[in-house]
């Protein structure tokens, strides 16, 4: 039963080689999204390009469908992946700082190394500032520690606080993803912006 | 390509770091080890005093000998390889025609300062906290999800000129 690296003690050169695979599926993927451009990305936000919603969602529900299928068939242990420890006001006030770089660099980190790596001078320098960001973090952290430690409720799943089963929420999730694409779709006729679509 | 292909592509790349590893995708993360091993390098005394350095050198660790660093090095591969092969392999800055080179520049500095910040506050980005957060059915990815996306909408506005 998966996860594979909890059942044999890997060297580290293999977990390490899984690590680059994993990156080169995870790079290939955004880029053949079309994720390499800013204004693409940034299309979600005027609507004149809603891929974004399209890949996120689809992503996220094919992971989530696939890991409970393979957990329903005893191949993968769900309790040996890791989930994201919630910290109330860490995940919502980075969340919102997250947001602004967002509107303002054109990238999120994923999708600015992909767009670095097809030669995007301005990933380029989004990529810089990145780096920036983390080491103002390291050098700020004394004084926001309370902040990024706060309100710490642990490991807590959506649906366990929502009291209905994994199954329910995913099929609520898909649902929820329907309309969503179903309005990105409307979103990309009534913004559409063929001065810019075409370029990018 | 087809938006629902690529996102069914990127799923099926999360499952199996799900299955292999134990574990979702991440970017961000990769930029702080990446920024840690510089400070470790250029003054490590500095990092050892450091509260936040200093543990990703505990016990003689290599901050650059990580999974997460490895990963980005692996996405910069995948995204050069997926450029190559649909020929989108070009230096250049993109940007709307009515700003210029320099205001691109500048805001594409201070989006990634800004998006990295935010990322080590919240312990992940729109990969590690969303997205993967979202497939575990955590409530840190919904909850960073819904923040940056409703964040990047209310902003939009004051912005726009960069885009629209």
């Amino acid at each position: 039963m998966g996860p594979i690296s909890s059942l044999i003690s890997m060297p580290e050169w293999l977990d390490l080689l899984i690590a680059l695979l994993i990156g080169v599926g995870f790079g290939f993927a955004l880029e053949q999204a079309g994720f390499s451009s800013s204004r693409k990305l940034a299309g979600m936000f005027y609507g004149y390009d809603a891929t974004v919603i399209k890949v996120f969602f689809t992503a996220a529900i094919v992971a989530l469908v696939g890991s409970q299928l393979l957990s329903y068939f005893g191949l993968l242990n769900l309790n040996m992946v890791f989930v994201n420890e919630y910290y109330v006001a860490a995940s919502i006030i980075g969340g919102i700082i997250m947001g602004a770089g967002f509107i303002m660099g054109g990238f999120c980190p994923g999708t600015g190394l992909c767009a670095l790596s097809i030669g995007k001078i301005d990933a380029m320098i989004f990529f810089l500032g990145g780096l920036t960001g983390a080491f103002l973090f390291a050098e700020t952290y004394p004084s926001i520690q309370k902040l990024a430690n706060g309100y710490y409720k642990g490991p807590v799943k959506i649906n366990e606080v929502m009291g209905i089963s994994p199954g329910l929420f995913t099929f609520l999730l898909i649902a929820a993803a329907v309309v969503m694409f179903w309005i990105a779709e409307l979103a990309e006729k009534r913004f559409a912006r063929p001065d810019i679509t075409n370029e990018i | 390509m087809n938006p629902y292909m690529a996102g069914t592509m990127l799923g099926i790349v999360l499952l199996l770091a799900m299955f292999l590893a134990g574990r979702g995708l991440g970017a961000s993360g990769g930029l702080k080890y990446c920024v840690v091993s510089i400070v470790g390098a250029v003054d490590r005394s500095h990092a050892d005093k450091s509260i936040y350095y200093s543990k990703y050198f505990e016990d003689g660790k290599k901050p650059l000998k990580n999974w997460l660093t490895i990963e980005i090095f692996g996405v910069i591969a995948g995204g050069f390889l997926s450029g190559a092969l649909s020929k989108r392999l070009k230096f250049k800055i993109e940007k709307s025609p009515n700003i210029s080179n320099t205001r691109r520049l500048i805001f594409a500095f201070l989006g990634g300062v800004f998006f990295v910040y935010g990322a080590q506050l919240a312990r992940g980005c729109t990969s590690g906290a969303a997205l993967s957060g979202m497939a575990v059915l955590s409530v840190a990815g919904f909850v960073t999800m819904i923040a940056i996306f409703g964040s990047a909408y209310m902003f939009a506005w004051f912005f726009r000129k960069n885009w629209i």
